[in-house]
């Protein structure tokens, strides 16, 4: 049989090209073969490469290190994700999940973020106490930072603010449960 | 105000020109993600779930209303037409990602359509508040205290290290997305975009070219935030404004730079491009950008003066493919039809803004 591109060379590839014309088959030579291959590719390409498949590759890369070791297969109890499904779909399932994975996650995390601490917006109701230790810690930093930079007066408030809020944390103490 | 209106409507109160900085900020955004607890993301979850979400987030809107004095409409994507759901996609008032499966997926915008919050998207809550012109700490204040009168309500997934749970990692921490679109026809038409491209990864941000082709275009970019942990949002925003007011500056120098040295033919293409769209019986899409960007250019650096600066919003919403499928009332025209269709619409729009002078 010949190419049905080209007719002149031996036909040595079947494809079957599903678009808006229906389905079509061809037969064609490695010539032409190679030609829709490369069509195919770089079509794909200029759509697809998102950051989902970024995040996959960069998934599957983790748990070869990560989760190799603990033999076993890790699900969340909650929804019934498997890590071998975020390889696949580089999308969490559940708030559960980031409990269940915080092992393997927190590597990934620093990669993309280049940290895995949170340190904006908590919010009200369910944050409880931690907006009054945020405060806290930011408060330390500035002492620290005014200590470096001899203003003691500035630290000072900063030290007495301090001791304030920590006096309200203890007595606060034993009214809300965990944040989570 | 009525599906229809929402449709039709040629206005979008953020693509005013006249806010702060407004020459080359188009507009601000910040967009929130935020998740219900225990509840599986919406990439995951059955219908019983989404529709969970759906009946939780429902309950929330009223103090939404109230807090805000402005009405909202509840828009249910599986209840409205395909080519609808395309209509408020150009109009960015709701997402791509929001449409791709209908089903309990509800968007609810708000009358002067400056907030949107949408049920089932990626995330089970995206907030996203957009406001004109350079104004990111407004957008975000507004954004945040929505969420805090939907975390009022509702039990939001967050945790005390890792911060608000999102379904994609790249959105942990904050949730937040702040952008802006800025318009660089100086920068473009001097041959420097690429090196403000290049550059911003280093700095976090993400520059993205909207609409627009390579041989027409829009000038148009999306500037945003690529992390989202580690940070908070005041300090994520500083940094994209710092950057962003740099890259205004840069901007105006280039088009004091293309005016001083091209005066002559500076002026000649954006004449022409506003001759073109004036007289045209028919413009593609990518033509239409094009020219806009041009023309935009001409009534920022007032050589053109005979139309007032505010048409340029509504061409930008108006010229646009689904939108003209819409409003004919068919969406089986062809392109031919599609681009003759926006032509009459460009004319129309340009004479209607036209400025009457008087001598």
């Amino acid at each position: 049989m010949l190419c049905d591109d080209c007719g002149r060379n031996e036909a040595v590839v079947h494809i079957v090209q599903i678009g808006p014309n229906g389905r079509v088959e061809k037969n064609l030579c490695e010539t032409c073969a190679a030609r829709y291959g490369q069509f195919m590719v770089s079509g794909r390409q200029n759509k697809d490469v998102s950051m989902d498949d970024f995040l996959k590759g960069i998934f599957s890369s983790n748990t070869r290190r990560a989760a190799a070791p603990a033999g076993k297969e890790l699900t969340c109890p909650n929804c019934g994700m498997s890590y071998k499904d975020f390889e696949q779909t580089g999308k969490i399932g559940c708030s559960v999940c980031y409990e269940t994975f915080r092992g393997q996650l927190e590597p990934l995390l620093r990669r993309i973020h280049g940290s895995n601490v949170h340190r904006g917006k908590i919010p009200r109701r369910s944050g409880g106490k931690l907006a009054l230790k945020q405060t806290i810690e930011t408060l330390r930093a500035k002492l620290r930072e005014s200590i470096e930079q001899e203003a003691y007066e500035k630290a000072a408030q900063y030290r007495d603010r301090i001791r304030e809020l920590e006096g309200q944390m203890q007595q606060e103490k034993g009214g809300e449960g965990d944040v989570r | 105000m009525s599906v229809n209106d929402l449709m039709r409507s040629r206005t979008l109160k953020w693509l005013n020109t006249g806010g702060n900085n407004g020459d080359v900020v188009l507009l601000s955004r910040i967009r929130l993600a935020r998740n219900l607890r225990q509840i599986p993301f919406p990439n995951r979850a059955d219908y019983n779930a989404l529709a969970q979400v759906e009946l939780q987030l429902d309950k929330t809107i009223p103090q939404i209303v109230e807090g805000l004095g402005q009405p909202f409409d509840r828009l249910d994507m599986e209840h409205i037409s395909a080519l609808q759901r395309q209509v408020l996609i150009e109009k960015q008032l709701i997402s791509s990602n929001l449409v791709k499966n209908p089903q309990h997926r509800i968007a609810y915008i708000s009358d002067d359509r400056r907030i949107t919050i949408m049920a089932n998207e990626e995330d089970h809550i995206r907030i996203q508040c957009t406001l004109a012109g350079f104004d990111l700490d407004h957008a975000w204040r507004l954004a945040s205290d929505i969420d805090d009168c939907i975390e009022n309500q509702v039990n939001l997934a967050f945790d005390e290290k890792m911060g608000y749970l999102t379904s994609c990692p790249t959105n942990l921490g904050t949730g937040m997305r702040a952008s802006v679109v800025l318009h660089l026809p100086g920068l473009v038409y001097s041959r420097n975009m690429d090196s403000i491209v290049n550059l911003s990864p280093q700095l976090g941000l993400a520059v993205r070219s909207l609409f627009g082709t390579k041989e027409n275009p829009s000038c148009i970019y999306r500037i945003s935030n690529q992390l989202t942990l580690g940070l908070s949002e005041e300090e994520l925003i500083e940094n994209l404004k710092s950057t962003v007011n740099e890259i205004v500056a840069h901007e105006r120098a280039a088009r004091k730079a293309l005016l001083y040295y091209m005066k002559d033919d500076v002026e000649d293409r954006i004449w022409r491009a506003y001759g073109t769209l004036r007289y045209a019986r028919s413009l593609s899409e990518g033509e239409l950008f094009g020219l806009l960007a041009k023309v935009r250019l001409g009534l920022d650096l007032k050589i053109i003066d005979e139309v007032s600066p505010e048409c340029y919003g509504e061409l930008l919403v108006g010229g646009r493919t689904s939108y003209l499928r819409n409003f004919a009332e068919n969406e089986n025209l062809s392109a031919n039809e599609v681009d003759r269709l926006r032509a009459a619409h460009v004319r129309e729009t340009l004479t209607r803004h036209r400025i009457g002078r008087e001598e």
